[in-house]
């Protein structure tokens, strides 16, 4: 017998947004207020994972085509590079650069190599979450 | 540097040894060999004129400079003594060994690089001057002869005999070693003459006495001392000419040597007089004693040879007195050190040819085994009369050389009755009792060695080969060295001028200034009847009466218990005590179980902690910082404490893991009160996270293992995590109650905003001030995350095919 979920899956799919939207908004304000890549990732990976259960794996990887250890190794890349980016211009291994900015819509902005870093934190926390449950979960 | 150079000679022709056996081998590579020791005795003989004066010479090649460590070739009396031997028997050997072995059925290339590695280490342990090297060219010495040993490795007893050779003589070494090490502490120089020139100031160092035993302990393992010599009659399966080489005239006689050399250090004690003395002597008749049990030919020559290095070193024990006394009352005692010398001689040159002889009579007869042998006097007429003058030189008869070494030892040992330090006249009045009994076994077999060989009837039918007489080139060198003896007998002050004062001299260093002051003059005849003659007549009377009555106490022997000996404390030692009880051992605390290796290590460091925290007196409570306790903490706890009980004790597993994320939970609400948002935000997640992959586990449980019972009450292990807990307990408090220096939290409290340009001081450390421990995390986790990816999915062991 087919389960019906429907009420399920309605869900997760107005949910997963506002989950998601939550976990770039700790990636986002991290800096400021208590948040940042780890938590975020964290938070991003299971949206995905409520996904997850609500459909299947098979569907969530048509929905979300991503290889999920490029996204590490992306992830590290990116911390790595920008920490190693300030050794071109003479500084010391991991300093970072910031300033502030007058965007257009958000006004007066700081933009902060550090997001960068975080960045990397955020996709391979994500990246190792989501092939340690879809690697188990494959498996029989 | 040539003279450094010619110790690395035979190395250097060993490199082409297999080329000459592969590449011509319708020679035999022996004849390429000889080259060697041949050059190498012309090259020490042009030495003898400038030696024979009493000059040293000296040639020094630095190898690591910066830690006084050099090749030296030090020739004086001694070294050039011994360097001549080495490269003189050498050539003999080689000689014999062209004969002995066969071109086509053995492995000559492996035995002559053997041979040829033996010689270079010898000749750098007699030459050496620093005592680094000494100790390398000595352990080359063991190693080559472990190869020598078991150069026929297909046998069980050439692996068991050179095995055990080398157990005991590395055993030695090692002990030899510290001893050096310890010396050169005590001096700050490795040179052995930048020791002996300071030897009156050494004595009175504490670490004096040590380094003597060490040294001492190298030197008897090496010389086969008791009751260390239960190695060379089992080194005895090595080839003939090997026997010859090592066993009777060259490495045995290192330690020899090694005790000659340091006697000027260390003879100032009490301790090396009676230790290198007794023990020579406790030697010379054990060896004489059990070797008429023996029924091998080389056996015979075995305990004989650790017979006879017993006297020299007995002598040269006795000759370190001659440090301890003045006037004319010494002369005796610098007579012992000559007649060490001179008996060293003698003894590689009889001792050799008799080797050379068992050798003979095995490959012409096929064993060695003396019950089978007799009546090959007719058949081998040159091989008997070698035999004939090796023995009766080794009985200490006239007119061969053992006679003359043998009367001077006996002089010796009658002298030293009579003296009256370090409680010698109490027991001095034993040496020459022993002496004189260990003489008249030595007597009885060596009339037993040669006369059970070659007269009687034998049973010449039944031997494996029918026998007859060797070839010439085989019977060269024991022919040469046979004559030796006799020669030796009629010119020995010939012999004593050019060879053994100079050896005296560096024996005895400071009590002579030129070769010429040794006031010795040897004689067979001293023109009147001494006491020592007395002894002679009674040691060939009671000898003879005991030989003809050989059949009807050499039983005798058969009492002695069979398990009581050495060689089987040896085996105890080595395979009961090393191989089975070690073994049952560890196997009692290595049982492969986690749990048991988890309680060793963290009740060890339960047990270390909390001892050094007392030990140092570094325990302290103090709660002036503390804050207050609210009520709602206290709720907290509790729910803690309950979760971790439940977790401990709960009676199923998923209680456990329900328990577990109860605690965690509670964790990361403790973060929420005490202000750390983000680790509470973290701890969240991350507790569910684990908590799911906990269940996931327990649901793959295999079913028939999946047994619900509590977690067994274990004493031990009850103890250790206690133990455990009031370490951490004991450190946090004593931790809490003694801060040192201020925390640097307040720069970044400062410079958050200012220099960062954030406000989160926990993300803006992790990312900006100290970023580069992140990087590494983040790196951490992404191995795991391939880690258990690559777990899963690549299985080769189940799956192997579906890759």
């Amino acid at each position: 017998m087919k389960t019906n979920d429907v009420i399920m899956q309605f869900t997760a799919k107005l949910v997963f947004f506002i989950i998601f939207f939550f976990a770039v908004h700790l990636f986002f304000a991290g800096h400021y207020t208590p948040g940042g890549g780890f938590v975020g990732g964290l938070v991003t990976a299971s949206a995905i994972v409520l996904l997850i259960i609500a459909f299947d794996l098979k569907t969530v990887q048509t929905i979300l085509p991503i290889n999920y250890i490029n996204m590490v190794a992306i992830g590290l890349i990116l911390a790595l590079g920008t920490a190693a980016f300030s050794m071109f211009t003479g500084k010391p291994f991991f300093t970072h650069y910031y300033d502030y900015f007058n965007l257009p819509i958000l006004g007066k902005t700081s933009l902060h190599t550090a997001a960068l870093f975080d960045l990397g934190v955020y996709l391979v926390v994500v990246g190792v979450t989501m092939t340690i449950i879809q690697t188990i979960g494959e498996d029989e | 540097m040539f003279q450094v150079f010619c110790i690395f000679i035979p190395l250097l022709a060993a490199i082409f040894m297999p080329f000459f056996f592969k590449k011509i081998s319708s020679i035999h590579t022996g004849w390429f060999v000889l080259v060697v020791p041949v050059f190498l005795v012309i090259y020490y003989a042009t030495f003898v004129p400038a030696i024979s004066k009493g000059d040293t010479i000296i040639e020094q090649l630095e190898w690591i400079p910066s830690l006084g460590i050099s090749f030296v070739s030090y020739l004086d009396g001694l070294s050039l003594l011994f360097s001549l031997l080495i490269s003189g028997i050498g050539a003999l050997v080689v000689l014999y060994s062209i004969y002995y072995l066969d071109r086509t059925r053995e492995k000559l290339h492996n035995f002559y690089i053997y041979l040829l590695m033996f010689m270079c280490a010898m000749l750098g342990v007699v030459q050496s001057d620093n005592m680094m090297t000494l100790y390398l060219f000595w352990e080359l010495t063991s190693i080559s002869s472990f190869l020598l040993i078991g150069y026929w490795n297909n046998r069980d007893k050439s692996r068991f005999g050179a095995l055990k050779s080398t157990m005991i003589t590395v055993a030695g070494g090692m002990m030899m070693l510290g001893g050096f090490v310890l010396l050169s502490i005590m001096g700050d120089t490795f040179s052995i003459r930048e020791l002996i020139a300071q030897a009156p100031e050494l004595v009175t160092n504490d670490l004096f006495v040590v380094a003597l035993v060490l040294i001492l302990l190298g030197a008897f393992t090496k010389s086969a001392q008791f009751p260390f010599y239960i190695w060379l009659p089992d080194a005895m399966e090595a080839p003939t000419p090997v026997s010859a080489y090592l066993h009777s005239a060259t490495m045995v006689k290192a330690g020899i040597y090694l005790v000659a050399r340091f006697t000027p250090i260390f003879a100032q004690s009490e301790v090396w007089v009676w230790l290198v003395s007794a023990t020579g002597l406790l030697t010379l008749f054990w060896g004489s004693f059990f070797a008429l049990k023996q029924r091998d030919l080389k056996g015979i020559l075995a305990f004989s040879t650790v017979s006879q290095l017993g006297l020299i070193m007995s002598l040269l024990g006795v000759g370190a007195i001659a440090y301890h006394v003045e006037g004319a009352e010494s002369s005796i005692f610098k007579y012992a050190a000559f007649a060490a010398i001179f008996h060293l001689i003698n003894h590689a040159t009889f001792k050799g040819s008799l080797f050379m002889i068992a050798g003979i009579v095995d490959h012409e007869t096929g064993t060695r085994d003396i019950r089978k042998l007799g009546g090959l006097m007719s058949i081998m007429p040159v091989s008997f009369t070698v035999a004939i003058i090796g023995s009766f030189s080794m009985a200490g008869l006239p007119p061969f050389n053992g006679f003359l070494s043998k009367e001077m030892f006996l002089t010796a040992m009658i002298s030293i009755a009579q003296f009256d330090l370090f409680n010698f006249s109490t027991w001095g009045i034993l040496f020459p009792i022993i002496a004189w009994i260990a003489s008249v076994f030595t007597f009885i077999y060596s009339f037993y060695f040669v006369f059970k060989t070659f007269t009687g009837k034998g049973n010449i039918e039944e031997l494996p080969h029918k026998p007859h007489e060797a070839p010439v080139g085989m019977l060269i060198s024991p022919v040469i060295l046979a004559g030796l003896v006799v020669v030796l007998f009629f010119i020995p002050n010939i012999l004593a001028d050019t060879f053994i004062k100079p050896a005296v001299m560096a024996i005895q260093p400071f009590l002579y200034s030129s070769p010429e002051q040794i006031n010795i003059h040897v004689a067979a005849w001293h023109g009147e009847i001494t006491t020592e003659l007395y002894m002679t007549f009674g040691i060939i009377a009671l000898g003879l009466v005991l030989y003809l009555t050989l059949a009807k106490w050499q039983k005798m022997y058969n009492l002695f218990p069979s398990k009581l000996t050495l060689n089987n404390l040896y085996d105890f030692v080595i395979y009961e005590l090393f191989d089975k009880w070690v073994a049952r051992l560890s196997g009692q605390y290595m049982t492969g179980s986690i749990r048991r290796y988890l309680s060793y290590m963290l009740g060890s460091i339960a047990i270390i902690v909390i001892a050094t925290l007392f030990i140092q007196d570094a325990f302290r409570v103090s709660f002036e910082d503390a804050s207050p306790i609210r009520p709602h903490q206290i709720i907290v706890i509790l729910v803690l404490v309950v979760g971790t009980i439940t977790t401990v004790f709960a009676k199923s597993r998923i209680t456990s893991i329900v328990a577990l994320g109860l605690v965690g939970y509670t964790v990361s609400l403790f973060f929420v009160m005490f202000n750390a948002p983000d680790l509470a935000l973290t701890q969240l997640v991350i507790e569910t996270i684990s908590v799911a992959l906990f269940l996931l586990a327990f649901y793959h449980l295999p079913q028939y293992r999946k047994e619900e019972e509590r977690t067994r009450f274990r004493f031990s292990r009850a103890f250790v995590s206690i133990a455990v807990g009031v370490m951490v307990t004991l450190v946090a408090l004593s931790a809490h109650s003694q801060k040192f220096i201020g925390s640097i939290s307040e720069y970044y409290k400062e410079t958050v905003y200012s220099l960062a340009g954030g406000g989160n001081i926990v993300n803006v450390i992790l990312v900006d001030y100290r970023g580069f421990d992140t990087l590494f995390e983040v790196a951490v986790l992404a191995i795991a995350g391939i880690g258990i990816f690559a777990m899963i999915k690549l299985r080769l062991s189940t799956k192997g095919d579906k890759l």
